[in-house]
C-alpha cells in the first residue's frame, strides 16, 4: 500500500542523461499512476485549491472524474476554465497556488494537481479530443495582439462566445514566450505547445503572425480600417534589463532573453537549423527566477559547466521549487549571496566576472531581506559567457503608438484587473504588457478577464 | 508566405528582389527595415528597405552574400517564396517628421558605402518627391561592385561616385571625396552615412572634425529585432541603446563603432562553420577548425 501522506512519484528522465539532452525531463503519470494518485483528493467541500488558481479550475470536480477513469470528462471539465492545460499542468507554480492551499499539504504532501492536470490534457492531445465550440457565430471581429499566454486565452474564450477573433503575432511562430521562453525540456513545442495552439485555431480563431503592431500597423488603423470593434494587448512583457555594470557589451554577454530565443524559438540547439548560438565552455546566469534557471539548464545541455550568481539567499529565489530542483540535480552550480560588479573582458571577449559577498539586511519593498554587499568581498569567477536575466521593461512599440492608451510609472499598460478595460474606448489589456513580468497563468487569468471585459462592451454596444 | 515578383544580381555577391508584403509596403517609411526568414530553419536576417510600392504591395531589398544564409537567398528566383518577411521595423529617418521647408534650407549630403547605397535611395528618393534635392557621394571598392547608380543619379542633386581602386569616378575613399568638396569651398548642414561600419566610422572621425552632424545605421545582429533581445545593443554617448527600436539610425558622433565592429563578428566563426558544412556538404570532413572532423 503506498503512502497516502506522500504524492504518486512521477517518472523523470534520469539527471545525468537529461543534461545533456532538450528532450522533456518529467515524463509525466500514466492513467494508473494518474487514478491512484487522484484518489488522495478528499474532495474537499470548501475546496481552497480552486481558491488558489488564477483561473478558478474546477480542481476536486476534474480529480473525482480521473479516480474514475473519466479521463475525457476530467478533461472538459478544465477546458471550462482553461485554454491550455497541457501547458499549465507543466509550468504553473502549483507550490505557491493550488497545491499551496492544499489541505493534505498540510500534514503530508499536497496532492499533485499539476501532474494530474497535465495527465489529462496531455490524454485528450493524445486522443485529439475537440474543444466545443460555438453554436452561432455573431461575426463580431475582435483582434488580439500576441498569440502567447494571454492572447490565446483570450481569444479562445471570445471565440466559444461567438466573436470572430484574429490573433495578431509579431513573430514568425505562434505561442510567445511559451515558444521563445520555455526551453523545450520543460514545455514540448510539437507535442504540447503546438498542439494546444490547434485547439485554439479549431474554436475559429484566425492567426496572422509577422504583424508587428505598432509598425506593421496600429490599434488605431486595425478598428479604424479594417473593421475591428475591440482589441485586446497581450503583447508580453518587452525588453530585457542589463544591471549597468562595466564590460556588459563585451561578447560573449547576452540577455536571457537573448539566449532563450536563439535556442527555443531559432531551435539553434539543433544543428540542421542556421542560427549559431554561443553555447560557452563555463557560463554564468545572473538571476534567481525560472527564466534564469532556463538559461543555466539549456546551457548545460549545450554542454557547458553552468553556474548561476543570484544575490540573495536560496530562501528569496524567486523560481519554482521544481526547476530549482532539477537545475541542482543535472549540475547547475549555485553561487548564492552573489553580485556581480564588473564583466572582465579581454580583446572584447567575456574572460570572468567579479562578484562581491552579499549578507541579508532588513526586509526591503518587496518584503524579501535586501541584500547588502560585504565591503572588500570581491572575487573573480572565471567564465567565457554571462547571461543577464534580470527581468524585462515594458515595450513601448504599442503604448507609444497608440493614441488614447495610458502607462503608469513603470511604463506598463494601465488596465482593470477585473476586466482589462484599458484608458482607451474598446481596448482591453493583460498579462506581462500591464503587470510587467509574471507567470503563464497569471497572464491566461489576464485574457479570460479582457474576454469577460470585451464580451460585456461590445453587448451594451 | 511572401512571394519574390523580381529577383537579380546587381553586381558581384549583390542581389536585388521585389517582394510582395502589402502589409509593409503600406506603412513604411524610408529609414526602416524587414527581417526575412527563408524557411523553416533559417536565421532570421536584418535587411534595409531599399524601396517601395505602395500601390503594388511591394518592397525591394537588396542584400550582401555573407554568411550561409544570405548565400543560399541568393540562389532564390521570381515565383519563389520567403516563409516570413516582417516589418517595417525600426524608427523612420528623422526628416521624415521635419517640416518640409525647412528641410529644401538644409544642405544635406548623402555618402553611401556598398550594399548601404541600398538605404540611403529610399531617403534621396523621398526627399527629391518631396522637392529637396541633396547631394550623394556612392563609393565602392571597384567598378563591378557599384550599385544603383543611374537610380540614384536621376533622384540626387550632385552624384559622386567613387571607387578605391580608380576603375570608375573619382579614385579613392569616400572620405577623400568629402575632404575634396569641403576643400573645394563645399559645405553642409548635416551628413547622412550609411555602409560598412568601418567607413561610417572614418566618416564620423572626418565630420566631426568638419563640425558637420552626421547621421548613420547602424546593422548590427539581430534576432528578434521588435525590442525582446537585446543582441543589437550599441553604445550611444553614455547610453545603452537597442538598434532595432531606438535606431537604426543614430547621431554618428556618439556612436562606439571599435565596440559595435567587434560585436558584429560574434559569430563569425559560427557563421563560417555554416558556410563551409554548405559548401562542401558530404564531403565535408574537418578542416573548418570547428567540428572535429565528424560532421
Amino acid at each position: 500500500m503506498a503512502d497516502v501522506m506522500k504524492k504518486v512519484p512521477v517518472r523523470e528522465q534520469e539527471a545525468k542523461r537529461r543534461a545533456a539532452n532538450f528532450e522533456e525531463v518529467c515524463y509525466g503519470y500514466n492513467k494508473e499512476e494518474a487514478m491512484e494518485e487522484a484518489v488522495r483528493c478528499i474532495n474537499c467541500k470548501n475546496a481552497k485549491c480552486i481558491a488558489g488558481c488564477p483561473v478558478a479550475i474546477n480542481i476536486p470536480g476534474f480529480i473525482q472524474e480521473v479516480k474514475s477513469g473519466n479521463i475525457e470528462e476530467a478533461y472538459k471539465i478544465i477546458g471550462k476554465d482553461s485554454a491550455l492545460p497541457a501547458v499549465c499542468g507543466r509550468v504553473c507554480p502549483q507550490e505557491s497556488q493550488c497545491e499551496g492551499k492544499c489541505i493534505r499539504g498540510i500534514k503530508g504532501e499536497p496532492v499533485s494537481i499539476g501532474k494530474l492536470e497535465r495527465f489529462a490534457a496531455d490524454y485528450a492531445l493524445e486522443n485529439d479530443i475537440k474543444p466545443v465550440c460555438a453554436e452561432n457565430k455573431n461575426g463580431r471581429k475582435v483582434a488580439v495582439i500576441g498569440s502567447g499566454p494571454a492572447g490565446l486565452t483570450c481569444a479562445g474564450d471570445l471565440a466559444k462566445l461567438g466573436y470572430d477573433v484574429t490573433v495578431f503575432e509579431a513573430l514568425h511562430e505562434l505561442g510567445g514566450v511559451l515558444v521563445y521562453g520555455i526551453p523545450e525540456f520543460r514545455l514540448p513545442k510539437e507535442l504540447v505547445v503546438k498542439k494546444e495552439i490547434d485547439k485554439v485555431k479549431e474554436l475559429g480563431v484566425k492567426f496572422e503572425t509577422n504583424v508587428v503592431i505598432g509598425k506593421s500597423t496600429t490599434i488605431d488603423q486595425l478598428m479604424d480600417d479594417e473593421g475591428f470593434e475591440a482589441v485586446f494587448v497581450g503583447s508580453g512583457a518587452g525588453l530585457p534589463m542589463f544591471m549597468g555594470i562595466p564590460g556588459e557589451n563585451a561578447n560573449g554577454v547576452f540577455s536571457a532573453n537573448e539566449y532563450l530565443t536563439r535556442s527555443n524559438l531559432m531551435k539553434a540547439f539543433d544543428e540542421s537549423y542556421d542560427t549559431p548560438i554561443a553555447a560557452g565552455k563555463k557560463v554564468i546566469t545572473v538571476g534567481g527566477g525560472n527564466v534564469a534557471m532556463d538559461a543555466a539548464r539549456t546551457a548545460l545541455r549545450l554542454g557547458a559547466e553552468s553556474n548561476i550568481v543570484y544575490r540573495r539567499s536560496e530562501e528569496e529565489l524567486p523560481a519554482r521549487v521544481e526547476e530549482v530542483h532539477h537545475a541542482k540535480e543535472e549540475g547547475v552550480v549555485f553561487h548564492l549571496l552573489t553580485n556581480p560588479v564588473e564583466i572582465i573582458e579581454e580583446d572584447g571577449w567575456v574572460k570572468g566576472m567579479k562578484c562581491i559577498k552579499m549578507e541579508l539586511g532588513e526586509p526591503d519593498a518587496s518584503g524579501r531581506r535586501r541584500p547588502i554587499p560585504i565591503e572588500g568581498s570581491e572575487y573573480v569567477i572565471e567564465c567565457d559567457t554571462v547571461i543577464m536575466s534580470l527581468g524585462t521593461s515594458p515595450n513601448p512599440l504599442i503604448s507609444s503608438t497608440t493614441e488614447g492608451l495610458e502607462i503608469n510609472k513603470w511604463k506598463c499598460i494601465i488596465a482593470d484587473e477585473d476586466n482589462g478595460r484599458t484608458t482607451k474606448e474598446g481596448v482591453y489589456a493583460g498579462g506581462d504588457a500591464v503587470t510587467g513580468a509574471a507567470t503563464v497563468i497569471l497572464a491566461m487569468g489576464a485574457g479570460r478577464a479582457g474576454a469577460r471585459g470585451i464580451d460585456e462592451y461590445l453587448s451594451q454596444k | 508566405m511572401y512571394k519574390i515578383l523580381k529577383a537579380e544580381k546587381l553586381a558581384d555577391q549583390i542581389f536585388l528582389m521585389d517582394v510582395e508584403a502589402p502589409r509593409i509596403a503600406k506603412y513604411c517609411e524610408p529609414g526602416q527595415f524587414v527581417i526575412v526568414k527563408m524557411d523553416e530553419k533559417g536565421e532570421r536576417i536584418p535587411l534595409t528597405i531599399c524601396d517601395y510600392d505602395r500601390e503594388a504591395g511591394s518592397i525591394t531589398i537588396v542584400f550582401q552574400t555573407v554568411g550561409a544564409s544570405t548565400e543560399k537567398m541568393s540562389k532564390l528566383k521570381a515565383g519563389d517564396n520567403f516563409r516570413d518577411f516582417i516589418g517595417p521595423l525600426g524608427c523612420a529617418s528623422e526628416f521624415v517628421e521635419e517640416d518640409i521647408d525647412e528641410l529644401k534650407n538644409k544642405k544635406m549630403l548623402f555618402v553611401a558605402g556598398g550594399v548601404g547605397t541600398a538605404p540611403v535611395y529610399p531617403q534621396v528618393k523621398w526627399l527629391h518627391e518631396h522637392g529637396v534635392d541633396v547631394d550623394v557621394i556612392i563609393g565602392a571598392k571597384t567598378k563591378d561592385m557599384l550599385i544603383l547608380t543611374e537610380q540614384m543619379d536621376k533622384v540626387a542633386g550632385n552624384l559622386y561616385v567613387c571607387t578605391d581602386d580608380g576603375t570608375y569616378g573619382h579614385a579613392g575613399m569616400v572620405t577623400t571625396k568629402i575632404e575634396q568638396l569641403y576643400e573645394e569651398g563645399q559645405t553642409y548642414d548635416v551628413c547622412v552615412a550609411i555602409g560598412p561600419m568601418i567607413m561610417m566610422k572614418f566618416v564620423c572621425l572626418l565630420t566631426g572634425k568638419l563640425k558637420l552632424p552626421t547621421i548613420v545605421s547602424m546593422n548590427p545582429i539581430m534576432v528578434d529585432g521588435t525590442g525582446m533581445c537585446g543582441a543589437c545593443r550599441l553604445q550611444i554617448g553614455d547610453e545603452i541603446k537597442f538598434a532595432c527600436v531606438d535606431g537604426p539610425e543614430f547621431d554618428g558622433h556618439l556612436v562606439d563603432f571599435d565596440q559595435a565592429m567587434k560585436r558584429q563578428v560574434m559569430y563569425k566563426s559560427e557563421e563560417g562553420r555554416a558556410m563551409l558544412k554548405l559548401q562542401e556538404g558530404d564531403t565535408h570532413h574537418g578542416g573548418c577548425g570547428n567540428c572535429g572532423g565528424n560532421n
